[in-house]
């Protein structure tokens, strides 16, 4: 069913809201990479075979409303200890799973809501009953990921249930386009990218554009080794980032919008593709959308692996068909990018960082970070730490806070020798 | 408009593109490999890289000038770069120099012996390539290319053909046809202008010397060989003299030295060609059939016409270029047994031209099934066959070209530049010869270096509108006005190269702005 005004999108969020509430049990596989390649894909198929195969299951299973109760979501992030099932409304995170701790499992907790305390994180004798309780979490800020590992990421009434498109409700009929921009700027939101430009500002370069056809480009070109920051995003919440493009086209009025995903991340592609039909069913993607008069059309555009993509214009020559090489700039990518217009061209968690921005506004956002960099940053944690995974902190942590309280310091308790960061290279230069 | 300081001068600047341009104007010649004024900026070699006061590196090529600049172009740091810069570009390159046919002109060659690189200390790894010999025109040979993009840029920028373009990736990346074609196969034109900016011998002219010289020294021949317009002012350029200096008569002298029986001048074919075409032109005007009418002297012009508007084929004048009208000429003049003394004709045309190569292959121009001209020999392979015989250019006497054929006029001459076919025309429309008619043809628009000219001149009471074009991608834009009817004319001319035939594919290279000037300016004078 098309949503034609704010009244039945309200509506509709509240009927989400509504069901999320009903489930009294709801179990979340992890379907990031590294635990689908430790079997969560398995263990998935056995919790679903056990909960559906008994009658007196009281946890909901459908096709239809599939995101009842069993849910393969996005990244958790905590990968060293995958595959990871999170068990809400106790907020149990059981790691390692094996496929024959299905059972156990489904008996315990699942039917009597009790704990399997032998798969829970220890540490010097202490079991942590919670996932948010775990240091490595506790320490964390996770506002961009905050639903990734949280929600069903092929069910957009999972998203709309935790609060996907109300800030882009409360900018199509609240705040005019120079309004959003403005709250970009002040928020002082840096482009995460690498480079860091000030989003504000480029989206005010391309709104002061003569030209009136624009387009808003994502770089989900994520190319660095081992880095998975903006997989998990696409992954595990798709709807945020669509939402910050459609914030961004709505503050540049821009029509269209361009996607552009690795080839190699298939799973961000099919997610993606799946949120963008389920947002266009809805209405809003498309024509006139909540019959504000605003359209925006989202496009998906598959990389073909060459690292170079991920460079601006080498990204734009992409999308239009051509060899993805750099270009002599000036003329920059805000006066003329893809098809040779003005274009906004942010990173895939740029754009997850807009929506809660105009949703909690520019004060609240710049007192989180620093002040020279507000929010929150993504980082994919690798190499000999104890815990491994994809973490979210404040901008301005100490790297000693990273490895050592998120990551639990040095694997075998080895001393410190030498951290290497991976920022985007080809952005930085 | 400022003033900015490169290595302590202070240099002004009004409308400089760019940094190096006003470090090219401050008498340095920084080096480039992918730096053309007529092409895009690309910004790959990183060879014209300059350090700012604060040490900061940048390349001049893409950098706009600005005031209070303080640049250096020859820091220890820089003169590093550049030659590792070179190394690094040669350690994947064909390096047999001696051999290659581009060794003495080659750019490369020339920037890393003065950049001092005597060594290569890396491995060449790349997989040796076949070399493409297919085209009449140009042969392609992968294994010394640079990729520095100039080709591909001219193809694109400057002819809007787009036969060759970057393909594979990283070290396995080539500039090839689409889909591994050969370029036979392909929608070059032959222009050759990919071969005059190439800066190695990976695009060069495909020669026909051997069969020449085969010729020339067959008794039982007798070679008879057409200079083009263009050749007299290119050629001595490699003989010590001033660009642009009209050196015909030399020319015909080194020729009749090196053993050709006739040398005439194709002038007398352009001569043919304007009575042609202007006939056909008027009664085209007058019954306003197949308008507008397109020239057709320039092959690369007629190729292009086919392939991309191939609706626009009727509108090409029906007359052969010079070059064939005086082959078919030369041909039926030595069926007298009496001219041609018992023995076979060879007829050897001397042209600025990569595609005249491919012209005469084409259907039309053969007569009777036998084809009118034998080779195409371009300058730079004329400059060749010099060198070889060791004739001192400078030392030989000046000798007019050869009775009937050796006499064209002025506005024969004035095909080797844009505007000439046009202008020819006109003077054959006017009806007086007097100064003062010449004069207005002259002033009329049809001069000068812009790559399209729109001209009206009034016939009789009835306005001619020309369009005098040069560039391929400048007919590109002319016909869509056409087609799109946003702009109508009465007769266009269109020369593929810019600048017309003194630029040509075939003309010696490293020709850059002085040198198109002096051409040009070397047939103002011709009337």
């Amino acid at each position: 069913m098309r949503i034609e005004n704010r009244m039945q999108l309200q509506l509709w969020r509240e009927e989400c809201k509504e069901k999320r509430q009903k489930e009294n049990c709801c179990i979340l596989v992890c379907g990031g990479t590294g635990c689908l390649a430790g079997g969560s894909d398995k263990i998935y198929a056995r919790l679903k075979e056990l909960t559906s195969n008994m009658d007196h299951v009281t946890v909901k299973i459908g096709e239809e409303i599939a995101h009842v109760g069993l849910k393969m979501s996005g990244c958790h992030g905590f990968c060293e200890m995958g595959p990871l099932v999170r068990i809400e409304p106790y907020n149990y995170l059981y790691l390692k799973v094996k496929l024959e701790d299905c059972e156990e499992i489904f008996e315990k907790t699942i039917l009597h809501g009790e704990p399997v305390t032998r798969l829970m994180y220890e540490d010097n004798g202490h079991v942590y009953q919670t996932q948010e309780e775990i240091p490595f979490y506790a320490k964390q800020t996770r506002l961009v990921l905050r639903n990734c590992g949280h929600i069903d990421a092929e069910h957009i009434e999972d998203a709309m249930a935790v609060g996907a498109y109300e800030s882009f409700e409360k900018a199509v009929f609240e705040m005019t386009p120079e309004a959003v921009i403005k709250t970009v700027t002040d928020a002082g939101l840096r482009g995460r990218g690498g480079a860091g430009f000030p989003a504000g500002r480029k989206w005010s370069q391309v709104a002061s554009q003569p030209e009136k056809i624009r387009y808003v480009v994502c770089n989900g070109d994520e190319g660095d080794p081992g880095a998975f920051m903006d997989r998990s995003v696409m992954e595990g919440d798709p709807h945020r980032m669509i939402e910050g493009m459609m914030l961004a086209a709505y503050a540049v009025q821009a029509q269209e919008g361009y996607i552009y995903v690795r080839a190699e991340y298939p799973l961000a592609v099919r997610r993606l593709q799946i949120a963008i039909a389920q947002a266009e069913e809805k209405g809003l993607l498309g024509d006139n959308i909540l019959g504000t008069g605003f359209s925006f059309k989202l496009h998906i555009n598959r990389g073909a692996g060459a690292f170079v993509c991920g460079e601006g214009s080498a990204l734009t020559a992409s999308i239009e068909g051509k060899r993805g090489m750099p270009r002599v700039k000036p003329p920059r990518t805000v006066e003329q990018g893809l098809w040779e217009k003005p274009t906004v061209l942010n990173n895939v968690e740029t754009y997850a960082n807009i929506p809660m921005i105009i949703k909690n506004g520019a004060d609240w956002y710049s007192r989180i970070g620093t002040p020279q960099s507000p929010g929150t940053k993504a980082f994919a944690l690798t190499g000999n730490v104890k815990n491994t995974g994809l973490i979210e902190v404040p901008m301005g942590i100490s790297l000693r806070e990273i490895i050592f309280d998120i990551g639990g310091g040095i694997k075998d308790d080895k001393g410190f020798k030498q951290f290497r960061s991976v920022v985007h290279p080809v952005d930085v230069w | 408009m400022g003033i900015m300081t490169i290595d302590g001068q202070a240099i002004e600047f009004t409308d400089e593109p760019n940094v190096l341009s006003v470090i090219r104007k401050a008498g340095i010649d920084i080096p480039t490999l992918c730096y053309h004024s007529e092409l895009s900026i690309y910004g790959a070699c990183r060879l014209c890289t300059v350090e700012d006061d604060r040490g900061k590196t940048f390349a001049s090529c893409s950098e706009k000038p600005r005031d209070g600049m303080i640049i250096y172009t020859n820091t220890p740091r820089l003169m590093r770069y550049r030659k590792l810069i070179l190394e690094l570009l040669l350690a994947a390159h064909c390096r047999d120099c001696t051999t290659c046919i581009k060794s003495g002109e080659c750019h490369l060659q020339e920037l890393a012996h003065r950049m001092g690189v005597h060594e290569i200390r890396f491995e060449n790894v790349r997989e040796i390539q076949p070399i493409d010999t297919s085209s009449h025109a140009i042969i392609r040979d992968p294994n010394k290319c640079i990729l520095c993009g100039d080709c591909v840029r001219m193809c694109d920028n400057v002819q809007n053909i787009n036969a060759i373009d970057f393909a594979y990736r990283g070290t396995d990346a080539q500039v090839i046809p689409a889909f591994n074609k050969k370029i036979a196969e392909t929608d070059c034109v032959g222009c050759g202008q990919c071969r005059v900016v190439c800066p190695t011998g990976a695009i060069s002219i495909h020669t026909n010397i051997d069969e020449v010289w085969e010729a020339l020294a067959d008794k039982n021949t007798k070679v008879i060989a057409q200079i083009a317009p263009a050749v007299r002012v290119a050629i001595g350029d490699n003989f010590g003299y001033a660009k642009g200096e009209n050196v015909m008569g030399k020319l015909v002298g080194v020729l009749h030295r090196l053993g050709f029986d006739e040398v005439y001048d194709t002038s007398y074919g352009a001569d043919l060609t304007v009575v042609e075409e202007s006939k056909e032109f008027i009664e085209r005007f007058t019954s306003g059939e197949k308008m507008p009418l397109f020239t057709s002297c320039c092959p690369a012009w007629v190729k292009y016409c086919e392939n991309k508007y191939p609706e626009f084929v009727p509108n090409l004048s029906t007359c052969r270029s010079p070059q064939q009208m005086f082959g078919a000429v030369v041909r039926e003049y030595y069926k007298d047994p009496e001219k041609n003394e018992g023995k076979k004709i060879v007829s050897v045309s001397i042209m600025p031209c990569t595609a005249k190569k491919e012209e005469i292959l084409r259907p039309e121009s053969y007569t009777n099934g036998k084809q009118d001209v034998d080779y195409v020999l371009t300058t730079t392979e004329i400059v060749r066959m010099i060198r070889k015989s060791g004739i001192v250019f400078d030392k030989v006497e000046i000798e007019a070209a050869d009775v009937p054929f050796g006499i064209g006029s002025g506005s024969g001459v004035i095909f080797g530049v844009t505007g000439g076919v046009t202008e020819a025309v006109l003077r054959r429309l006017q009806q007086g010869h007097n100064r003062v008619d010449m004069e207005s043809i002259k002033k009329s628009g049809v001069r000068g270096d812009d790559g399209i000219k729109v001209l009206t001149y009034n016939y009789n009471g009835r306005e001619i509108k020309a369009a005098v074009v040069n560039g391929l991608a400048n007919a590109d834009k002319v016909l869509q006005q056409i087609k799109n009817h946003e702009a109508e004319y009465d007769f266009v001319e269109v020369m593929a190269c810019r600048r017309g035939c003194i630029m040509g594919g075939g003309q010696p290279v490293n020709a850059g702005p002085r040198t198109r000037k002096a051409r040009m300016k070397a047939y103002m004078i011709q009337m």
